[in-house]
């Protein structure tokens, strides 16, 4: 079964979500991935203020192609979340809800999507042309500079995903692999 | 002795490079017909779903099935008896990924610096490797390689002592801790013997060959075969949800070495394994 989820996120929908999840999900949400990372961490560290109000929202791990003529944006499907572990518990402290990538995630930040009752989605690899169709919207609001690589605003629509870690401690990459497991891993 | 333009080099190029990130490769859809029959998660069947109707998307829109482009990486053959006029080979080919993947609207992957990380903006150096071979031709091999599943990739100077058993075990352990990171299914690219750096490039040759082509060795082709049911039975499944396609197919090359040394490398490749090939 299908859950609908609305962005920005609240506490109340966090809580209804457990690993393993089929969502589609509507709204507003921002993008950023290693070098946007790297420049908010440098810029919290200075004392500075994120480029965007974080509280509520979700980031989505994803540097696009080029959009053609035409096209809202190019293909943007989820690029691989361990990347940003380094960064995220500080994100989710300061009000992160909600992330959607690819792949494991630390113990880290495991611990913190509990702590701080967040939760983290992920989408389908490589499955980009797909998934641009879902984003109606698109607006840089930070590091113009970083190209593929700069923060964006974004509308989405229905965009697919699957809940992997949440604020209980649920983790679908192991429970999947445990269910279909048989060779020693 | 034939000759071979600059330009004709160029536009080849820039045509692989499109064409591969537009168009999934005949061997891939059908490897993800066989696995939607043979898929034994629900789930994983939805993922593996998704990706046939993104292909079709992509191929139909002329758009990139995957927002990763890749590393532009070349094995180009030459034949001696031909010579290129008007420039050197690897300008050429350079010149090829900037206006495939400029023209293309393909995304630019490539930092010209490892340390200070700036884009070069036009997704170049590409990766080169060149061979000299008879004949007067050029045969382009030419993949996008994503960066996501080279990130979990591995290599390690095994001891001859460690045989087979250790060479299975070590691929084994290279696909598990790669898990969904590396965007299985997989292609699982593996070298055996060389050097140390010829092993790794073993390793990326191997993935050249169609999924379902066995090595002519009839050994290599039974190990690959074994390696790959035993993948398949880790449980890691279509993005590493669950389930029983964890590997589209398992390539290995071997190649002489020492006799102190067993190097093994396992080169992931994810689903979108994006190959073209062009004779000039």
């Amino acid at each position: 079964m299908l859950k609908t989820i609305i962005l920005p996120l609240d506490n109340n929908t966090v809580k209804e979500l457990r690993a393993g999840d089929q969502v589609r999900i509507t709204g507003t949400l921002y993008t950023a991935r290693d070098a946007a990372h790297k420049r908010m961490a440098e810029a919290l560290k200075k004392g500075q203020e994120l480029p965007f109000d974080i509280k509520n929202q979700v980031i989505y791990y994803v540097g696009p192609t080029p959009a053609k003529p035409g096209q809202v944006i190019g293909s943007a499907g989820p690029t691989t979340s361990s990347r940003m572990d380094a960064y995220t518990p500080k994100l989710l402290e300061l009000g992160l809800k909600g992330m959607i990538g690819k792949g494991y995630r630390n113990n880290q930040v495991k611990q913190a999507i509990r702590d701080y009752r967040a939760v983290y989605f992920a989408a389908v690899g490589g499955s980009a042309a797909l998934i641009a169709k879902t984003i109606k919207k698109v607006e840089v609001v930070a590091y113009e500079d970083l190209g593929t690589e700069a923060i964006r605003k974004m509308e989405v629509q229905d965009f697919p995903a699957i809940v992997i870690n949440d604020m209980y401690g649920g983790d679908y990459y192991q429970e999947g692999v445990d269910r279909y497991r048989k060779l020693g891993v | 002795m034939r000759k071979i333009t600059y330009q004709e080099v160029v536009d080849c190029v820039a045509t692989l490079c499109q064409e591969a990130n537009y168009n999934l490769g005949e061997d891939v859809f059908k490897a993800f017909e066989t696995a939607l029959r043979t898929e034994e998660s629900p789930v994983g069947k939805d993922v593996l779903q998704q990706l046939v109707d993104n292909a079709n998307v992509a191929a139909a829109e002329h758009v990139p099935m995957c927002q990763d482009t890749g590393t532009a990486v070349f094995m180009v053959e030459v034949g001696q008896d031909c010579h290129i006029v008007g420039g050197i080979l690897s300008e050429a080919i350079n010149e090829g990924v900037r206006k495939g993947y400029g023209e293309g609207y393909l995304r630019s992957s490539i930092v010209g610096d490892p340390l200070k990380r700036q884009n070069t903006g036009d997704n170049t150096p590409a990766v080169i490797h060149t061979e000299l071979v008879e004949g007067d031709q050029i045969t382009i091999h030419m993949t996008a390689k994503g960066g996501g599943a080279e990130n979990m990739s591995d290599m390690k100077m095994l001891k001859p002592s460690d045989g087979l058993e250790g060479i299975k075990n070590y691929i084994l352990d290279i696909v598990k801790v790669a898990g969904p990171n590396a965007c299985p299914p997989l292609v699982v690219g593996v070298g055996i013997g060389g050097n140390f750096e010829r092993c790794a490039f073993l390793a990326k040759k191997s993935l050249f060959r169609p999924i379902g082509e066995r090595n002519p060795d009839k050994t290599i082709a039974n190990l690959e075969e074994e390696l790959m049911g035993q993948i398949n039975r880790l449980g890691i499944g279509p993005q590493g949800l669950g389930g029983s396609t964890t590997a589209l197919d398992v390539k290995i090359e071997a190649e002489a070495c020492h006799i102190a040394t067993l190097p093994v490398a396992v080169n992931l490749n994810c689903h979108a394994s994006r190959h073209q090939v062009a004779i000039l």
